[in-house]
C-alpha cells in the first residue's frame, strides 16, 4: 500500500489507471474534449463513466427518498401524542459508538478502493471485510438501540414523533443492512473473478453507495440524536 | 397459510367484474394457448421477452399502454354511462363498484397508460435521434419495462380476488387507512403502483445518463432534436420526483401494515403531510407526461412544415423553466387545505408563471408553421387539434391558479374537465400523433392515412362534446366522482356527455381498424426507403424497420438537424458519401433478468397484498438470488460482424441512391 517514494512514471501510470479520463482535472468546454469521457463532440462515452455517472443519479434519488423521511420527521417532531419525547429516546453513548463504526467503516472503504486501484487482492478484501464488520456492528448497535426502546414500551405505533423517528432511522439501517448483502456479494465475485472490468465498476458504485449512507447518516445523527437533547 | 386469501375474495356475487374476469381469462388463455399451439414461444423468449434492444422494448410499453388504454376507457365508459342512468335513480354500478371504478380508471391511465406509451417512444427514439445503438443501461431497461408490466398485472389481478381501492387514484388518508378502508382495495394500488413506480425510476435513471453520456460525435447539446432535451427534462423530473412517490406510499403501507401514524389522525399523524407529499410528486408527474408530448409536436411541426424547429434555443430554455418551475406549484392541487392567503398567493403566482414556458412554446410551434409548407399528414393533424385543445385546458388552468376562483370550482366537474382537457389534449393526442409518425420506422409500413384520419376527427369532435359539458356541469356546482345525481337540470348535459362518450368509442374503434387495415395492406403501405416523411433527425437516416444495432456506422454530426443536413449534401452533390469501412459492432446480449425480476416482484407483491408472509420472504429471498446468479455472468457482449453489418447498411445505401434519383428527377422536373 506504500506508494511513497515510487518512480515519476510508475506514479503517472497509477493516476492515469485511477483517472483515465482526467475528470476534474479540466474544463468541460469545448476546447478540451476527451475521448470517452462523454463531453461535447467526442462520442459516447467509456463504459466506466457510463456506470459511475448512472449510479451517481441513483444516488440522488436515493437521498430525495430520505429527504422526505427527514421531511416528515421534521413535520411530525412535535406530535408525541402525550408519549416519550426525542429526549426520552436518544442514549447517546450508543449512539457515539455507532457513528463511530460508520465513519471509521467509510475510512477503511476507502482503503479497499485504493487496494482495488493497486489491483491487491489480498488488501481489497481484508479492508472490505473490516468495512462489513463495522457495518454489522452498526446495525448490531441499532437493533440493540430499538430493542431496548420497545422493552420501554417505545414503539413507532405509540406516536406520530415516534413513527417519524423510527421510520427515518430504521430506513437507514435497511439500506445499510443490504448494502452488506451487496458487499458479502462483492467479495465472492471479486474472490472468484478478480479484477475483471465490471467488477471494478461494480466496487465504484458500492463505495458510492457506502459513503453515500455514510454522508446521510451524519444528516441522522445531527437531526434527531443531537437536536433531540439540545433544548 | 394464505393470509387474508380465501374463496370469498373472488366476486361470484358481482355479476360486472365476474363476467368480465372471466371474459378477460379467456382471452388470455386463447391468446397463450395460439401462442403455444404456433409454436411462438421460443421466438418470443428470445426476441422480445429476454430482449433488451431499446426499440424493442419500446415496442413492448406502447403494447402494454395501449391494451390499458383500452381498459381505463373501458372503466370511463361505466362511470358516464353510470352517471347518466342514476339521475334521481340508482344506476346500474352499487357505489362501492362505483368508487373502484373511478379509482381504477385514473390509476390505470395515469401509471399504465400514459406512463408506458410515454416511456415507450422515449425508449424506440432517442438513441435513433441521438445517433447510438443503445440506451445507457440496456438490462437495466429491460427490468424497467417488466417491473412497469407487473404493476399492471397486479392492478388488473384485483379485478378477479378481492378488490380494488374506493379511494380515488391518489389515496388520501385518513380515509385510505386501515381502520377506514380494511379491504386489500388499497394494498392492491400500494404494491402495483411501487413496483411500476420503481421501474419508472430506473428509467429516468437511465435516460438521464443516456442523453448526458451517450451521444454520436458531434451531437453536442445544442444540436440535439427537441424531443431529447424533452426526454432528458422528464426524466430529470422522474429522478427527482419518483423517490417522493416511493417513500409517500412506503409511509402509508407502515401506517397500514404496522400501525405507525405517519398520515392516520390519531396519535399526532398528520394526513395533510400526505397530501403534500403525493402532490410534490403529482404535479411534476403532470409535466413527466406532457414534457415528451411537448418534443413529439416539435419534431411534426418542424417536419410537416418543412422548416427547422422556430426559436429552437427559446424552446431548449422554456423546457428547462418548465422542468424546474414544476417543482414549485404542487400546493395549486389544495388551495382549500387552508394554508394562509400569503402561501396560497405565493402558489397561485408559481403556477401562472409556469404557463409562461408552456405559451413560448405554443408561439414557436405557430411561427415553424409559419410561411412553411404544411402537409396535413395524420401525424400534423393531431399536433393542430393538440394546440386547440391545449390552449383551451391551459386556461382553464390558469383560471383555477387563481385562488378565490379554485374554492368555487374545488373538486368539481370543472376541475375534472380541465385535467382531461390538458392530459387528453396534451399528452393523448402526443402520443397518437408520435406512434402515427414513428410507426413506420418500427415496422417498416405506415398507418392507413384515411382511418387515422377519421379516427383523429372522431376523437376531437368526441373530446369536446364528452367534455364541454362538464364544464358547464362543474360551473352549475356539480362534483366530482358522484354515483348518483340528484337534480333533474343536470340530465341534458350528462346525456351530452354520454353521447360525446359514444363519438370516442367510434374514435377507438376507428383506431384499432387503422391498424388491422394498415397490416393487411402493409405491402402497399411499405416504407422502402426509411424516410417516409422528408425528416429531419437521425432516426430517418437508418432503414425501416431500423437494424438491431440502429447504425453501421457511427454517425458523425456536422451541425443542428443532423439529417437534413446529411440529406442536403446529397442531393446537391446527387451522390451519397463514400462508403465506409465496416468494422465489427459489440452488442448487449439478451438477458431474462428483467422477466425474472418481474415474476418475482408480482410474486412478492400479490403475498404481500394478502398477507401471505412467508410467501414474500420467499419471493424477495429468490429475487436475491437471482441477482446473484446474474451478477455472475461473464458474458455482456456479443460481436456483430463486420460482413453483416456491410450487408444490411449496402440495402441501406441502395434504397437511398433509388430515393437520390427521384429526388433528382424531381428536381429536374420543377
Amino acid at each position: 500500500m506504500s506508494d511513497l517514494g515510487l518512480p515519476a512514471a510508475v506514479e503517472t501510470l497509477r493516476r492515469v489507471r485511477e483517472d483515465p479520463h482526467r475528470l476534474g482535472h479540466r474544463g468541460h468546454g469545448p476546447d478540451s474534449p476527451v475521448e470517452g469521457a462523454g463531453h461535447g463532440a467526442t462520442g459516447p462515452a467509456r463504459k466506466r463513466i457510463v456506470v459511475g455517472y448512472g449510479f451517481w443519479i441513483f444516488l440522488l434519488s436515493d437521498i430525495v427518498m430520505f429527504a422526505c423521511f427527514f421531511a416528515a420527521f421534521a413535520v411530525l417532531r412535535g406530535a408525541t401524542a402525550g408519549g416519550p419525547t426525542p429526549r426520552d429516546v436518544v442514549e447517546l453513548p450508543r449512539v457515539g459508538l455507532e457513528t463511530a463504526a460508520l465513519l471509521l467503516s467509510s475510512y477503511t472503504c476507502g482503503l479497499s478502493f485504493a487496494a482495488t486501484n493497486a489491483r491487491s487482492l489480498l488488501w481489497t478484501q481484508v479492508f472490505l471485510l473490516v468495512t462489513g464488520l463495522l457495518g454489522l456492528a452498526f446495525v448490531g448497535l441499532e437493533l440493540q438501540e430499538f430493542i431496548s426502546l420497545a422493552a420501554r414500551g417505545i414503539t413507532p405505533q405509540r406516536s406520530a414523533f415516534l413513527t417519524g423517528f423510527f421510520g427515518l432511522v430504521g430506513l437507514h439501517g435497511l439500506h445499510v443492512t443490504v448494502a452488506g448483502m451487496w458487499l458479502a456479494t462483492m467479495m465472492a465475485q471479486v474472490q472468484v473473478k478478480g479484477f475483471r472490468r465490471e467488477i471494478v465498476h461494480r466496487l465504484i458504485c458500492f463505495n458510492l453507495f457506502w459513503h453515500a449512507l455514510d454522508i446521510v447518516w451524519i444528516g441522522i445523527f445531527t437531526i434527531v440524536y443531537l437536536m433531540g437533547v439540545t433544548p | 397459510m394464505f393470509g387474508k386469501l380465501s374463496w370469498s375474495a373472488i366476486p361470484l356475487d358481482q355479476p360486472i367484474p365476474l363476467i368480465t374476469s372471466v371474459v378477460l381469462i379467456l382471452t388470455i388463455l386463447g391468446v397463450l394457448g395460439l401462442v403455444t399451439a404456433k409454436g411462438w414461444w421460443p421466438y418470443l423468449w428470445r426476441e422480445w421477452i429476454t430482449s433488451v434492444d431499446h426499440k424493442r422494448i419500446g415496442i413492448m410499453y406502447c403494447l402494454l399502454g395501449s391494451v390499458m388504454l383500452i381498459r381505463g376507457f373501458a372503466d370511463a365508459i361505466m362511470m358516464r354511462s353510470q352517471q347518466a342512468l342514476a339521475i334521481n335513480a340508482p344506476g346500474y354500478l352499487p357505489p362501492e363498484h362505483y368508487n373502484q371504478i373511478f379509482s381504477a380508471h385514473g390509476t390505470i391511465m395515469i401509471f399504465f397508460a400514459a406512463m408506458p406509451l410515454v416511456i415507450g417512444l422515449m425508449n424506440f427514439v432517442t438513441p435513433l435521434q441521438l445517433g447510438v445503438r443503445d440506451v445507457a443501461f440496456p438490462t437495466l431497461n429491460s427490468v424497467s419495462f417488466w417491473l412497469t408490466a407487473s404493476g399492471a398485472l397486479l392492478v388488473n389481478v384485483s379485478l378477479f380476488i378481492g378488490e380494488f381501492a374506493r379511494t380515488g387514484w391518489l389515496p388520501y388518508p385518513p380515509l385510505s387507512e386501515a381502520t377506514y378502508s380494511p379491504g386489500v382495495g388499497v394494498d392492491y394500488y400500494l404494491w402495483a403502483v411501487q413496483i411500476s413506480g420503481v421501474g419508472t425510476l430506473m428509467t429516468g435513471i437511465n435516460f438521464v445518463t443516456t442523453v448526458l453520456k451517450m451521444r454520436c460525435p458531434g451531437m453536442t447539446y445544442l444540436r440535439m432534436p427537441m424531443f431529447c432535451w424533452t426526454v432528458l427534462a422528464a426524466s430529470l423530473l422522474i429522478v427527482a420526483v419518483f423517490p417522493i412517490l416511493t417513500a409517500t406510499l412506503a409511509m402509508l403501507s407502515l401506517d397500514r401494515y404496522f400501525g405507525f401514524h405517519y398520515f392516520t389522525n390519531t396519535a399526532g399523524g398528520n394526513p395533510m403531510m400526505f397530501v403534500n407529499l403525493i402532490w410534490a410528486w403529482g404535479h411534476p408527474e403532470v409535466y413527466i407526461l406532457v414534457l415528451p408530448a411537448f418534443g413529439i409536436f416539435s419534431e411534426i411541426f418542424s417536419t410537416f412544415s418543412g422548416k427547422p424547429l422556430f426559436g429552437y434555443r427559446s424552446m431548449v430554455a422554456a423546457t428547462l423553466f418548465i422542468c424546474i418551475v414544476a417543482m414549485m406549484v404542487w400546493l395549486h392541487h389544495f388551495f382549500t387545505m387552508g394554508a394562509g392567503a400569503a402561501v396560497n398567493t405565493a402558489f397561485g403566482i408559481s403556477t401562472s408563471i409556469i404557463a409562461v414556458g408552456t405559451g413560448v412554446k405554443i408561439y414557436n410551434w405557430i411561427f415553424t408553421m409559419y410561411g412553411g409548407r404544411v402537409r396535413f399528414s395524420v401525424p400534423m393533424l393531431w399536433s393542430l387539434g393538440f394546440i386547440f385543445t391545449f390552449v383551451i385546458g391551459g386556461m382553464t388552468g390558469v383560471l383555477l391558479a387563481v385562488p378565490p376562483a379554485d374554492f368555487l370550482v374545488h373538486n368539481s366537474m370543472f376541475l375534472v374537465a380541465h385535467f382531461h382537457n390538458v392530459i387528453v389534449g396534451g399528452v393523448v393526442f402526443g402520443l397518437f400523433a408520435g406512434i402515427d409518425y414513428w410507426f413506420p420506422k418500427a415496422f417498416g409500413f405506415r398507418l392507413h392515412e384515411g382511418w387515422g384520419k377519421a379516427a383523429f376527427w372522431f376523437a376531437l369532435v368526441g373530446f369536446w362534446v364528452t367534455f364541454a359539458p362538464l364544464y358547464i356541469l362543474g360551473l352549475q356546482g356539480m362534483t366530482r366522482r358522484l354515483q348518483h345525481v340528484n337534480i333533474e337540470e343536470w340530465r341534458p348535459l350528462l346525456d351530452l356527455s354520454l353521447v360525446g362518450v359514444g363519438i370516442l368509442i367510434v374514435g377507438a374503434v376507428c383506431q384499432v381498424v387503422m391498424l388491422v387495415v394498415s397490416i393487411l395492406r402493409r405491402d402497399e403501405l411499405r416504407d422502402v426507403t426509411g424516410d417516409p416523411w422528408d425528416g429531419r433527425s437521425l432516426e430517418w437516416a437508418t432503414p425501416s424497420p431500423a437494424p438491431f444495432f440502429n447504425f453501421a456506422v457511427m454517425p458523425n454530426v456536422q451541425g443542428e438537424e443532423a439529417y437534413w443536413d446529411i440529406k442536403l449534401r446529397a442531393v446537391e452533390s446527387q451522390q451519397l458519401s463514400p462508403e465506409p469501412r465496416y468494422e465489427p459492432i459489440e452488442m448487449p446480449v439478451n438477458s431474462p433478468v428483467g422477466f425474472y425480476t418481474a415474476f418475482f416482484a408480482t410474486v412478492t407483491g400479490f403475498a404481500l397484498i394478502w398477507q401471505i408472509w412467508w410467501l414474500a420472504g420467499l419471493g424477495l429471498a429468490a429475487a436475491f438470488a437471482g441477482f446473484v446468479v446474474f451478477a455472475w455472468r461473464d458474458v455482456h457482449e456479443f460481436h456483430v460482424p463486420a460482413e453483416e453489418v456491410a450487408r444490411v447498411d449496402r440495402a441501406r445505401r441502395s434504397a437511398r441512391e433509388a430515393l437520390l434519383e427521384r429526388l433528382g428527377q424531381q428536381g429536374a422536373a420543377t
